[in-house]
């Protein structure tokens, strides 16, 4: 049985103009223990499908589903205590900007410590031995020092692996990672994902990687879900997409991947849909 | 005239950049290097790469070539004339010959400030053309980036992140520069919007015969457009070469973790990591 299960999700926004279609109809699903990367460029909906399952979109944005269980149970019509016992502990998230995530007023140590004691109901003293094990297990150096630090006192990278940290805190059976590494550094990125990546076999948690970037597509998933302008183009696993990928879109957006150049030009999306359209 | 005759578009000799830092009550006024002698030379038509993470250096290599920022130290020669521009301002003629291409396409356009004025305003600012030339070179120059004549009215909030770069690489064309400065130009865009720009870039540069220096983390972006590679790490340009050469066999260290760290994309790696996690599964 999949941990997470959406059926035919629709997200709708109200605009002045009128409703855009963020999301349409879209089925998604993931088991214990797996990785899903749903890959999209900018505006294929594919952060607004986890952040409806999460619960943090405007009110301006109307959710239907056929079908929104997370093991089982029923999510999309929560009460407000209801979600709280499941948001943040059993499914957390991160984000693309570390440190625009974390409150510049607190040192992390704090952050950390107080989703350990409103999460988890530890005390102060066990909360402050739990985020420094925490720490190390995130790989962040001198968790002593570190935890007294403040946001701006951090790398990028430092702040991620703070971010990993308080995702992970609670134990979660479902993470989900939107665009992670997208403002770090190619070896900086390297290590985040190779973190991830050992959390989620360590934890036995599955994991949501949320992604425009084919590189940590190929590096992370075991499952791909291609999406684009709201709908699902493709779903595969990530050998058959890479290798033999259904969609024309998959296909146009691994040809567009500079190191798969042939010849002086990139073929474009734009330059593939012609040639599908005049086939 | 032979083609080793030619002088270098741009030559940087031992180009030192050091940024003071303000002491406190509580510490002392410093400075730190950022550039540590730099030398590289750029040919006419070729694209310089310059890679590094950030803080390499490699953001502040771009803006003293670009005549944004003195150095402290060494030499910038453009057209084989040495340049300071602390000592004197750039004036009109050596500005129309290097132009800069910012990463956020967003951030680098008035707002207020419609697409057609965008394009004019270098030229009113460094040449006395009378308006209804600027006019026809401004939106012969809005066809030649790609985008539709009617462009030339409408606000920056219009046009999606892979047009804003259009804007920009054409504003920065309209003086006809001999050396395009790019500092991370396609770092924002999507992947398929990168490869029209990389395109563009590409077809401009064999059009015009333009010199890119060219700065950007993505290696895989470096390899399809770069001739020469320099790697910048902690202000220190640790490998310099040919693509083909730093691409077969990476010297330094720094390089091959670079390389190392880079996503493999093609298709027996991802067989061989699928098959790593499923021995590891059942095991």
């Amino acid at each position: 049985m999949a941990l997470l299960n959406i059926k035919n999700l629709t997200v709708k926004f109200a605009t002045a103009t009128g409703s855009f279609t963020a999301v349409d109809g879209i089925d998604v699903h993931v088991d214990r223990g797996e990785v899903l990367a749903i890959v999209g460029e900018s505006g294929s909906g594919k952060s607004v499908s986890m952040l409806a399952v999460m619960g943090l979109l405007p009110d301006t944005a109307s959710i239907t589903a056929d079908e929104m269980t997370y093991d089982g149970r029923d999510i999309s019509n929560l009460s407000a205590s209801e979600r709280r016992t499941l948001i943040g502990r059993e499914i957390t998230m991160i984000f693309q900007e570390p440190v625009a995530s974390l409150n510049p007023s607190f040192t992390v140590g704090f952050q950390i410590e107080e989703v350990l004691r409103l999460n988890l109901g530890l005390s102060r003293r066990d909360a402050q031995s739990r985020a420094l094990d925490l720490f190390r297990a995130v790989g962040i150096p001198e968790p002593e020092a570190k935890i007294k630090a403040y946001p701006h006192q951090m790398s990028g990278g430092q702040c991620q692996r703070v971010m990993i940290a308080i995702a992970i805190a609670s134990n979660p059976r479902l993470l989900i990672a939107d665009e992670p590494t997208t403002a770090l550094d190619v070896t900086i990125q390297k290590q985040i994902l190779d973190l991830l990546m050992k959390l989620q076999e360590d934890y036995g948690m599955a994991l949501i990687l949320i992604t425009h970037d084919m590189g940590v597509v190929a590096e992370t998933a075991d499952r791909v879900v291609v999406q684009y302008q709201g709908k699902k183009m493709e779903e595969a696993d990530v050998l058959s997409l890479f290798e033999n990928p259904q969609s024309p879109y998959t296909r146009a957006l691994l040809s567009a991947l500079p190191e798969h150049a042939t010849g002086d030009r990139l073929p474009t999306v734009s330059d593939f849909f012609a040639q599908e359209t005049a086939r | 005239m032979t083609a080793a005759a030619i002088p270098p578009v741009v030559e940087g000799r031992g180009i030192v950049q050091d940024y003071a830092v303000p002491g406190s009550l509580f510490s002392r006024a410093g400075s730190v290097r950022a550039l540590n002698g730099i030398d590289f030379k750029v040919d006419k038509g070729k694209t310089l790469a310059i890679v590094g993470e950030s803080g390499s250096g490699k953001s502040t290599l771009a803006r003293i070539i670009a005549l944004i920022d003195a150095a402290s130290g060494g030499e910038l020669r453009i057209d084989d004339h040495p340049v300071d521009i602390a000592r004197k301002r750039p004036g009109p003629v050596l500005r129309s010959k290097v132009q800069m291409v910012f990463q956020n396409p967003y951030g680098s356009l008035n707002p207020r400030q419609k697409i057609g004025n965008v394009l004019m305003e270098p030229l009113v600012i460094n040449t006395d053309m009378p308006s209804s030339e600027r006019r026809d070179r401004a939106e012969a120059m809005i066809k030649k980036v790609g985008l539709q004549p009617e462009h030339f009215n409408r606000y920056p909030h219009m046009f999606s992140g892979g047009q804003r770069q259009r804007i920009a690489i054409a504003r920065a064309l309209m003086l006809n520069p001999s050396l395009l400065v790019l500092d991370e130009p396609v770092s924002a865009l999507d992947l398929s919007v990168q490869a029209q720009v990389l395109n563009l870039l590409a077809d401009l540069q064999d059009e015009f015969e333009l010199t890119y220096v060219f700065v950007s983390h993505d290696l895989s972006v470096v390899r399809y457009i770069a001739d020469e590679v320099m790697v910048i790490s902690k202000g220190e340009a640790v490998e310099q070469g040919s693509r083909e050469a730093l691409f077969a066999d990476p010297q330094h260290p720094y390089t091959r973790a670079l390389f190392a760290a880079t996503p493999v994309t093609d298709v027996a790696a991802i067989r061989a990591r699928v098959e790593r996690r499923k021995a590891a599964r059942s095991a």
